[in-house]
């Protein structure tokens, strides 16, 4: 039998044939599983009770449910109320290490807001495009709803996610603390060009500045090609209206830019020559490099990836047969390849990636791995279809200095203890 | 996923739209600029689209402290709000970067497009233009980039001359390795 797991070692340190669990129908399936079962610790066998549950009517059906109350940790950590007693700036990170599959559900979307959260009522909610177009015109919730939807799965990234991985030392933290500012779900609307369409685009327009009707009049300027290529004014967050937070009534979708930029409570769109230079676009959101230079307008969010399974909080338990998941994005096209290592970057093989594969969404990658109960470093790297390469930390941090804030997508390294401990460490 | 493609096909076909002038239910409303000009706070660096008003250093000094103060400081050194004033020479280095108004922001217009729509968190779009106006040249004052008789309008504001702007570059449609 030994031979058989062998044969499937295909990097250092047991990382397995992504293949593997795709044959488990099969003879080899059961053989390789039985060989793999030697290295788990035998679980004393229980007597099988009926439970309660199965005894008594459960309970009534709900209009609006909620997940099981056994269920609660996954939830997202919303930043400390901080010092304005619970107004201003916030931000919640999406728990990564507890979903799986592709999508984020509407709950635990991250979130982002520069001025709290608007009770909007969208009956009075109005989104106005001006400025350089024919007509100036107002739409209405209602009036939108009534325009041809397109549906899109797409992920959407805080330009300042992963950002405590430029530090010179590795940060405490978990998938969630580290990377949660980033969420997948599809969303559906009005394709923006259509709108801006009915508006008249005056031929000197190359920008747009897109503002939120929140207490922050949260603003970004948008070049006008991204506008008519495949922005989207999103009423609809995984079948539902969007949600509060992330920008009931109407958001800007603008699949692979920086997440300041769908702008949220969308209410004005107005048309330019020049960009508005918005604080948001210009003393935040800005990359600072190298000799104080600074990256301005650095738009599409590099291929990135992160392991989820396990990850901190989310430990080894017994050596044995476990599955590698996580998640792979880039806002530049669909993800083409995943590799994972388990010896800290020496040895990679390829995960298998789950369909579907989409043009800037989130895609899960799974790779079998046979843990011998020894000390691990486990990465992932993602491959974009233009052929970006995710970079490690040494490539990043010599590109661009360690000040940059935002962009951040280096290679992530998760150390496991021969405990089975999982922690965030360079290497 | 055909669904998918299908409204993906129909998206790109109303982007080609632009030329053959898809159908609409054109529902939009007319509104007129004027109807409008309630909520539009946009300028832009150049000075375009700033309202008319003024206000002096001096007039600015008064707001902050009644105002601003409480969250940004005595002469906006800062905290629990951003720091608004010093942190020059900061951006060389592996030092820790100390981003202001007067060490890092590019464009002064900004700083009346910020107050002006999000300023002070409590009471956003509560101040006047000449408010505004007034607060700008204060924190400018505050970075020694105007004298302390200055007076900020949409004609001066523009012309103030931002020490870090040469640092910056648009890297659209590119982006940074």
């Amino acid at each position: 039998m030994s031979e058989h797991i062998d044969a499937d070692v295909v990097a250092g340190n047991g990382l397995l044939d992504r293949r593997l669990f795709l044959r488990q129908g099969g003879l080899f399936g059961i053989v390789g599983l039985a060989g793999l079962g030697a290295y788990a610790k035998p679980v004393e066998a229980e007597t099988l009770m009926v439970p309660e549950w199965s005894k008594t009517p459960g309970a009534w059906v709900g209009g609006y449910t909620l997940p099981s109350k056994f269920e609660t940790k996954v939830a997202r950590t919303p930043f400390p109320a901080g010092p304005y007693n619970g107004i201003g700036p916030g931000s919640a990170r999406a728990p990564l290490q507890f979903l799986d599959g592709m999508i984020t559900p509407n709950g635990v979307h991250y979130e982002r807001s520069h001025n709290g959260i608007p009770d909007i009522n969208p009956d009075t909610h109005r989104l106005l495009i001006h400025g350089l177009v024919k007509r100036p015109l107002t739409f209405t919730v209602e009036s939108l709803s009534r325009y041809p939807m397109t549906s899109r799965i797409a992920f959407v990234e805080c330009a300042g996610n992963s950002g405590a991985l430029y530090a010179d030392k590795p940060a405490e933290g978990t998938a969630q603390t580290l990377h949660g500012l980033v969420s997948c779900a599809e969303w559906t609307g009005v394709p923006l060009a259509m709108l801006l369409e009915e508006a008249g685009v005056d031929p000197a327009a190359k920008w747009l500045v897109a503002e939120g009707a929140d207490a922050a009049a949260m603003s970004r300027s948008v070049p006008l090609a991204k506008a008519l290529d495949d922005a989207i004014v999103a009423l609809y967050q995984n079948g539902e209206r969007v949600r509060p937070a992330n920008g009931y009534p109407m958001r800007l979708l603008l699949p692979g830019f920086q997440g300041n930029m769908n702008v949220k409570w969308l209410r004005r769109i107005k048309l330019l020559r020049e960009p508005a230079m918005t604080k948001d676009e210009t003393s935040k959101y800005s990359l600072l490099l190298k000799e104080g230079k600074v990256a301005q307008f650095n738009f599409p969010l590099d291929a990135k990836s992160v392991i989820t399974k396990p990850s901190p909080g989310v430990n080894m338990t017994a050596p044995g047969l476990y599955e590698i998941s996580g998640i792979a994005w880039s806002g530049n096209g669909k993800i083409s390849k995943v590799e994972v290592s388990a010896d800290g970057g020496k040895s990679w093989a390829p995960a298998a990636l789950s369909e579907p594969v989409l043009s800037k969404a989130i895609t899960r990658f799974r790779i079998p791995w046979r843990w011998s109960g020894g000390p691990a470093i486990l990465q992932s790297r993602a491959i974009d279809e233009t052929g970006y390469v995710q970079p490690s930390r040494e490539q990043q941090i010599v590109a661009r200095g360690s000040r940059a804030a935002y962009h951040c997508n280096l290679i992530t390294s998760w150390g496991i203890s021969d405990q089975g401990e999982v922690k965030h460490v360079y290497a | 996923m055909s669904t998918l493609k299908i409204t993906c096909a129909f998206a790109a076909a109303l982007v080609a739209g632009s030329v053959m002038a898809a159908e609409s239910p054109n529902l939009g409303q007319p509104i007129t600029e004027k109807e409008a000009a309630a909520w539009d706070l946009s300028t832009d660096a150049t000075g375009f689209n700033l309202p008319p008003g003024k206000g002096t250093v001096k007039q600015g000094e008064e707001i902050f402290y009644n105002k601003c103060q409480a969250c940004h400081g005595e002469k906006g050194v800062g905290t629990p709000g951003d720091k608004l004033a010093g942190g020059k020479g900061t951006l060389m280095g592996d030092q820790a970067p100390v981003k202001t108004v007067g060490s890092y922001w590019p464009y002064a217009t900004t700083l009346f497009d910020y107050v002006r729509r999000a300023m002070p968190l409590t009471e956003p779009q509560s101040l006047t233009n000449n408010e505004v106006y007034a607060l700008s040249a204060y924190v400018l004052y505050l970075n020694e980039l105007v004298p302390a008789n200055a007076t900020m309008d949409a004609k001066s504001l523009p012309k103030v001359k931002m020490p870090n702007r040469g640092n910056f570059t648009i890297v659209y449609p590119g982006k940074i390795p």
